[in-house]
């Protein structure tokens, strides 16, 4: 048994799902309650001990096993019991490749901290989240329910239009970084460049003040790729089905779309794949476009040989690991709240919108985005 | 070879057995009180008037021809991208003749009206 690889996959999922997840249910009904100028939940109390009400989420999952289970007349029984699994399963495994942090060296081994370092890292997360889709459809089709099977045509409509921008819009992230290995993608962003750089290299200013070196912006994607980044994190939160893009289980027109005839634990797996979701995408952004675990303008090199002298190369390798898995999460953070803030800001579309916003405008555009980098990358290889 | 797939696997196994864990200790705690009423699918209070194993708009098959195109020329795009620098402008120039049918094809549904909802 490759035990550190054990350990590894254990702690993104519970960081993911056993803290983050959980949080973001919280999150959600407090960020809310905020934007909205109520007090949210705080009622949930252990032994009269209430924080914030943090211990709602436990209390939800407890409620939610012990409800009944209700399987409707004339729903297919095994495909209703499959249907939240897939959904709930295809959500977790989505960790398995997303870096928390470098490669760090300590007592003469090497570790990188992700659970599995592979060639087709980006592929793997497109081809879970195709799978997730398939959860959806079963559910829609198993309950023997009309606002079920509405909820998930929409769903299914949706989810394959957004693959396709989902899948095109990050094409101009890999040519910049020349890598799908998302380790490697955020160790290419683990440095900065010069703002005005471009200038030189065109010839336009020749050569740059001095002081021109010091205007410098970490190398991440969303300096070097900013129209993908919106078009990505767009095209993602449709795909993920969350508000504003909810139509699919739109409660003022469908009841509850494809999880109508859900109830308990069953629903409670959807519901979890949702807030999961949220995390893998937080994740996911911050990996491709905000620099992943790498602290801006202070590259890894920089933290370790300054730590070095000081306390010898074990700490300091530590150490760095410990600043580096602490800028993740503080990323991740910050990415849930957008995700959240945007929630609770903009109303749902209308279906029409949703699709032409997926098919009219990100498509054309992401296409577009492909090439223009193409050239800006080749005209710039060519003055070299 | 295999260790790089073996993170995905251990993965895999905890997703399953966090969610058929969750899934099996729901069945087997819960109460069972089932009577007819309760175990009708939803309909807004009405008895189901019609069967959900019905026909329905030919617009989503339309939408999924569509995604099978767009989605096969996507992964066109990934290896593509992932080389590009060393492809050059061969690379740059057969990608503009594969996408520019495809964009054709883009605007031909688009006057159609098959982007439509």
């Amino acid at each position: 048994m490759p035990w550190d690889v054990v350990a590894k996959s254990l702690f993104i999922v519970v960081v993911g799902v056993g803290v983050f997840a959980p949080v973001v249910t919280w999150v959600e009904r407090k960020q809310s309650a905020v934007m909205q100028d109520r007090i949210g939940a705080n009622r949930a109390d252990l032994f009269g001990i209430r924080i914030l009400g943090l211990l709602h989420p436990a209390a939800d999952v407890i409620k939610l096993i012990f409800k009944e289970d209700v399987v409707p007349h004339g729903a297919n029984r095994a495909l209703h019991l499959t249907a939240p699994l897939i959904a709930a399963v295809a959500a977790i495994v989505s960790f398995a490749v997303i870096p928390y942090g470098g490669e760090y060296t300590v007592g003469g081994t090497t570790f990188s901290l992700v659970a599995a370092d592979v060639d087709w890292g980006l592929l793997f997360i497109f081809a879970v989240g195709a799978l997730a889709a398939y959860g959806t459809v079963i559910a829609g089709w198993a309950s023997n329910n009309n606002w079920s099977l509405l909820g998930s045509l929409r769903a299914t409509a949706q989810m394959i239009s957004y693959e396709v921008t989902m899948g095109l819009s990050v094409v101009g992230v890999f040519m910049v970084f020349q890598t799908l290995r998302l380790p490697e993608m955020v160790h290419a962003q683990d440095a900065t460049f010069r703002l005005l750089g471009f200038l030189e290299v065109f010839g336009w200013v020749d050569p740059l003040p001095a002081w021109s070196d010091w205007i410098r912006l970490p190398r991440w994607g969303v300096f070097l790729q900013p129209l993908a980044f919106v078009m990505f994190l767009a095209a993602i939160m449709a795909e993920n089905k969350r508000p504003p893009f909810d139509v699919p289980e739109g409660d003022s027109e469908i009841v509850a779309g494809y999880h109508t005839e859900y109830s308990g634990m069953r629903f409670g797996l959807f519901f979890m794949a949702e807030f999961i979701e949220v995390v893998v995408i937080a994740g996911l952004m911050v990996t491709l476009f905000l620099g992943g675990w790498s602290v801006p303008w202070l590259s890894s090199e920089r933290i370790v040989a300054g730590i070095t002298p000081l306390f010898g190369g074990g700490f300091a390798n530590l150490f760095c690991m410990l600043v580096h898995v602490t800028t993740w999460l503080v990323k991740v953070s910050a990415l849930i709240w957008l995700q959240m803030a945007l929630r609770w800001t903009l109303p749902r579309f209308r279906y029409d919108q949703v699709m032409d916003l997926c098919w009219k405008i990100l498509l054309p555009l992401s296409i577009a985005n492909i090439f223009v980098t193409g050239t800006i990358l080749l005209l710039i290889e060519g003055t070299r | 070879m295999l260790a790089e797939y073996s993170g995905v696997l251990i993965t895999l196994a905890i997703a399953f057995l966090l969610a058929g864990g969750l899934l099996f200790a729901h069945i087997r705690l819960g109460p069972r009180r089932r009577f007819d009423e309760k175990l009708e699918p939803f309909e807004c209070g009405e008895r189901q008037i019609v069967s959900p194993r019905q026909r329905f708009a030919v617009k989503f098959y339309l939408v999924a021809i569509l995604f099978v195109v767009f989605d096969v020329e996507a992964l066109f795009f990934y290896p593509w991208g992932a080389l590009f620098t060393e492809l050059g402008w061969h690379g740059y120039w057969a990608m503009v003749v594969f996408t520019v049918p495809l964009v054709v094809g883009l605007l031909y549904e688009w006057m159609k009206g098959a982007l439509e909802w």
